[in-house]
C-alpha cells in the first residue's frame, strides 16, 4: 500500500482529452516525513508512520518530542499510520505526490461535513411518508420503529433521527487526473468528503 | 482559493473575442463523430455570462423551427473552435430572460452603434 496525508483545497473543473469538463477536488498532499517504521519482528506488524504540517514545540507534549527526536525531525502536527507501505523507506524520509500517477485509482478518507440533528430522511435515506390522500405531518415521518406486545420495546439500533456528519468516509477507485510534484498538488475526479482545508488520507 | 485559480490559469482561453449579452454570437463547435471531426454552427443571441475563471460559462438562444433552443458553453472549453460577434447589441441587462417571453418584433435588440 502506498499513502499520504493531505489537505482540501476545493473543488474546480479539468477539460480531458475529448474537450468535455471534468470535477476535480485539488488536494494539497505531503511533503510527509517518516517519523517511524514498524516491522513485523519488533512491532508484530508492518507499518511506517507518517507525519503532516509542522508543529510550534511548545504546543508538543514532551513524549512526543522524544518520539520526533529519535527520527531526527520537528515536531509533526498529525500523525498517521499506514500498514505495509510498499518501497523502500526509511525514517527521516519524504514522501511526496509522486508516489501516485495520473490515471490511477485511489481511495480518499476524511471527515465529513456536519450537519446537525437531522430528520430520518437526510440522516438514512427513508423515502417519508405520501405526499397526497390526506396525509398530516406525515410527509418526512420515519413511519413505524417496531412492532406491539411483544417484543414491548424498540430494538437497540434502530435508525432514527439525531445528530448527523462528521463520520469518518473513504470514497474508493478515485481516479487521479493530474499530480503536480512542484506544489505538491493531486487532482482528483469527484468530490471528497469533509469541507476545505480538512484532513484527508490518500490510499492506492 | 488562490491555488485553484493558479493551477487552472494554464486552461484558460485568451483567444476569444469580447463579447456579452445582448450580442449576437457564431459559436464553433468542434464535433468528433467516430474518427472524423466536424465544425458545428451555434448562431444566437448571448443571454447570459455567468462565473468566473475555469468556471465561466455563456448562454446562447436562437429560434429553431419556432421553437426556442438555448445552449450553455463552458466559456473555456476546448470544444468551442471560435466564437464570432456578429452584432453588437445595446441592453441595459447582464441577464437577458425576459427575452424568453417575448417574441417576433418585441423581441428585438437594439444594434449598438
Amino acid at each position: 500500500m502506498r499513502g499520504l496525508l493531505g489537505k482540501k483545497i476545493g473543488m474546480t473543473r479539468v477539460f480531458n482529452e475529448a474537450g468535455l469538463p471534468v470535477c476535480a477536488t485539488v488536494i494539497e498532499a505531503g511533503p510527509c516525513k517518516v517519523v517511524q517504521v514498524k516491522t513485523e519482528d519488533k512491532d508484530g506488524y508492518n507499518a511506517v508512520q507518517l507525519g503532516f504540517l509542522e508543529q510550534m514545540e511548545k504546543r508538543t507534549t514532551k513524549p512526543l518530542i522524544g518520539h520526533f527526536k529519535k527520527a531526527g525531525l520537528s515536531p509533526q502536527r498529525i500523525l498517521k499510520e499506514f500498514r505495509d507501505f510498499e518501497g523502500e523507506v526509511k525514517q527521516g524520509d519524504d514522501v511526496s505526490v509522486q508516489i501516485f500517477s495520473a490515471g490511477e485509482r485511489v481511495k480518499v478518507t476524511g471527515i465529513s461535513k456536519g450537519k446537525g440533528f437531522t430528520g430520518v430522511i437526510k440522516r438514512h435515506h427513508f423515502r417519508g411518508g405520501p405526499k397526497t390522500h390526506g396525509q398530516s405531518d406525515r410527509h418526512r415521518a420515519p413511519g413505524s420503529i417496531g412492532q406491539s406486545a411483544y417484543p414491548k420495546r424498540v430494538f437497540k439500533g434502530v435508525r432514527m433521527a439525531g445528530r448527523s456528519g462528521v463520520d469518518r468516509v473513504t470514497i474508493r477507485h478515485m481516479r487521479v487526473l493530474k499530480v503536480i510534484p512542484e506544489k505538491n498538488l493531486i487532482f482528483v475526479e469527484g468530490a471528497v468528503p469533509g469541507a476545505r482545508n480538512g484532513l484527508l488520507e490518500i490510499r492506492a | 482559493m488562490d491555488i485553484l485559480a493558479a493551477m487552472t490559469a494554464d486552461q484558460l482561453r485568451t483567444d476569444l473575442p469580447d463579447f456579452g449579452p445582448g450580442d449576437n454570437v457564431d459559436v464553433h463547435i468542434r464535433v468528433v463523430e467516430g474518427d472524423k471531426e466536424r465544425i458545428q454552427l451555434f448562431k444566437g443571441l448571448c443571454i447570459q455570462r455567468r462565473g468566473s475563471g475555469i468556471n465561466e460559462t455563456f448562454t446562447v438562444r436562437k429560434i429553431s423551427g419556432g421553437v426556442g433552443v438555448e445552449r450553455i458553453f463552458p466559456l473555456h472549453s476546448p470544444q468551442i473552435a471560435k466564437i464570432e460577434r456578429t452584432r453588437a447589441g445595446k441592453v441595459r441587462r447582464a441577464k437577458l430572460f425576459y427575452i424568453r417571453n417575448l417574441k417576433g418584433k418585441a423581441a428585438r435588440i437594439e444594434e449598438k452603434m
